[in-house]
């Protein structure tokens, strides 16, 4: 019994012990990758390869998906607003939900499960095959060569990608509201453009996806890095990118939204 | 006046955690030499290699190479020395996401500042040497095992080397391939001028072009000479391992209870 006890505390001293350790492993990594961010600028080309793989290549998912969430918000939003008359406001319902939310949390959880999973699966295979090693043996160094322009691709992709799914939320919005229901044109714009504040509303929102863009990429390269040389390692890596960063996505934007909006 | 040994190996150990993998190593690697380092899986030879071209740092003693200690260099002092070594990893190591050309053009877009067109022409003398010259369109995917392993040998050679250290280069290859890696691998070290280390349980096709043997087993050196001595040893693990015995002082039998003990079957008797 006593026995039992003793090992259950030591396990979870073990367990503690080791995510402290890992926490510290994983900034030691994030501040190197920053330290050696310098060939990513100075030759730029190879940033621009990574925003095509991470930012490109997931267009298809953001437009998408961008579309059918702006169009769920028309139709949700003229259910309620015209019970209140005031239809005329579905314009700003709908831009002011996709640029200050929905538009850099959705289209960062779709960036971690597409762009993230893949940066993850591709640096940990590039380990177990050796290529890291290969790397290192001649003399160039895989942080700065490999790890770091998938940051800044990821990072520079990001507020990109968001600013894209909230446009194209609304002109999904557009359709449903206005060609659809019938919500008249004018309104619907004119409201829009009194209503949502470059400052206040866009740029809160483009400063949050730059922020999910550094934790994202972050959280998968890092992962990517530290999974162990197998298949079993690689895949369980993969995963964990995709869980964390989204929980991680989640936490940040309600930290984040304290801050903007409500000042605290 | 350079010492005549490219590599030296002194009283190097290296424990894993607390296991020890190496123990009291001493090797010299003449300059201009292949020589092999042979052992069974698991005995410490490609920790060793690893240790000499500053991967891993050794718990005790000291590697030397070119008359510089290793694990004493600073970072930006091992990669210049690493610019300086090639070497060829078990599986090739090549980056898939770039073609056979743009693998052996690797380094020296990395470490020259040499015009896209004298790097082609240097990539093809490379790609030439291995035979592959036809191959520098296709990507590492479509390669056969012996041909990715051509194409990795290539890429180690990229920036003439003083050092080529080899990690089961034979591993996996059919017997055609074998005897083209192993012909490849002593006609570079003489074209190059450079010095080679190849890590290997392959001893057929090794002896037939190494210069010097180091045995390793249960890392310690156990044995050492030159091939024809190698052959001509007729006892213990030595012997086991060159005419490829199935039980020796190399146990058949991983240890463990007895057979009977396992199968509960002293208790029937008793």
């Amino acid at each position: 019994m006593l026995e039992r006890g003793l090992a259950a505390i030591r396990g979870t001293g073990h367990r503690v012990v080791n995510a402290i350790w890992r926490m510290g492993y994983a900034s030691r990594f994030f501040f190197a990758v920053l330290t050696h961010s310098g060939m990513s600028f100075r030759r730029f080309y190879l940033t621009v390869k990574e925003i095509y793989f991470a930012g490109v290549l997931s267009l298809i998912i953001i437009l998408v998906s961008g579309l059918f969430v702006g169009m769920v918000l028309g139709l949700q939003g003229y259910e309620t607003l015209q019970k209140y008359g005031s239809e005329s406001a579905l314009g700003t319902l709908v831009a002011l939900s996709l640029v200050r939310e929905l538009g850099p949390v959705l289209a960062a959880l779709l960036f971690a499960s597409r762009a993230g999973s893949a940066i993850t699966a591709e640096i940990g295979l590039m380990k177990a095959t050796e290529q890291i090693t290969a790397m290192e043996m001649m003399a160039v160094n895989p942080i700065a060569r490999v790890v770091a322009p998938r940051f800044w691709g990821g990072v520079i992709s990001m507020p990109l990608l968001a600013a894209m799914f909230s446009a194209m939320g609304v002109f999904g919005g557009y359709l449903v509201g206005v060609v659809m229901i019938g919500v008249d044109d004018g309104q619907f714009w004119s409201q829009m453009q009194s209503a949502v504040d470059f400052r206040r509303d866009v740029l809160n929102g483009v400063i949050k996806s730059g922020v999910f863009g550094v934790a994202v990429t972050a959280i998968a390269l890092f992962e990517g890095y530290d999974a162990p040389p197998t298949a079993e390692g690689v895949s369980r890596a993969t995963t964990r990118t995709v869980v964390t960063s989204s929980l991680a996505v989640l936490v940040l934007d309600f930290l984040l939204t304290a801050f903007m909006f409500r000042g605290i | 006046m350079p010492s005549e040994n490219l590599v030296e190996i002194r009283d190097l150990n290296f424990t894993y955690d607390v296991r020890p993998v190496l123990q009291g190593i001493n090797m010299d690697i003449p300059r201009g030499k292949v020589v092999a380092i042979m052992g069974l899986s698991g005995c410490g030879k490609t920790t060793l290699l690893r240790l000499i071209g500053g991967q891993l740092k050794p718990s005790q003693g000291a590697a030397k190479v070119a008359g510089q200690t290793v694990h004493e260099l600073d970072s930006d002092a091992l990669y210049r020395m690493r610019r300086r070594m090639g070497m060829l990893f078990q599986f090739g190591a090549l980056f898939t996401d770039i073609s056979v050309f743009d693998n052996v053009a690797f380094q020296m877009r990395e470490h020259t500042d040499l015009p896209e067109s004298l790097i082609r022409d240097l990539v093809l003398l490379k790609l030439e040497a291995v035979g592959l010259r036809g191959a520098h369109d296709l990507m590492p995917a479509e390669l056969s095992g012996g041909m990715a392993r051509r194409v990795a040998l290539a890429r180690a050679i990229a920036l003439d080397p003083m050092l080529i250290m080899y990690d089961e280069p034979f591993a996996g290859l059919d017997t055609i391939s074998l005897g083209v890696i192993g012909n490849l691998i002593r006609h570079l070290n003489d074209a190059l001028g450079a010095t080679s280390i190849v890590v290997t349980h392959d001893i057929q096709e090794s002896l037939k072009i190494v210069d010097y043997v180091y045995f390793m087993s249960e890392g310690r050196v156990i044995a050492q000479g030159t091939p024809a001595e190698i052959r001509a040893v007729d006892t213990g693990f030595v012997r086991q391992f060159v005419h490829g015995e199935i039980d020796g002082p190399m146990p058949f039998h991983y240890p463990g209870a007895t057979y009977a003990a396992d199968l509960a079957l002293e208790a029937v008797h008793a």
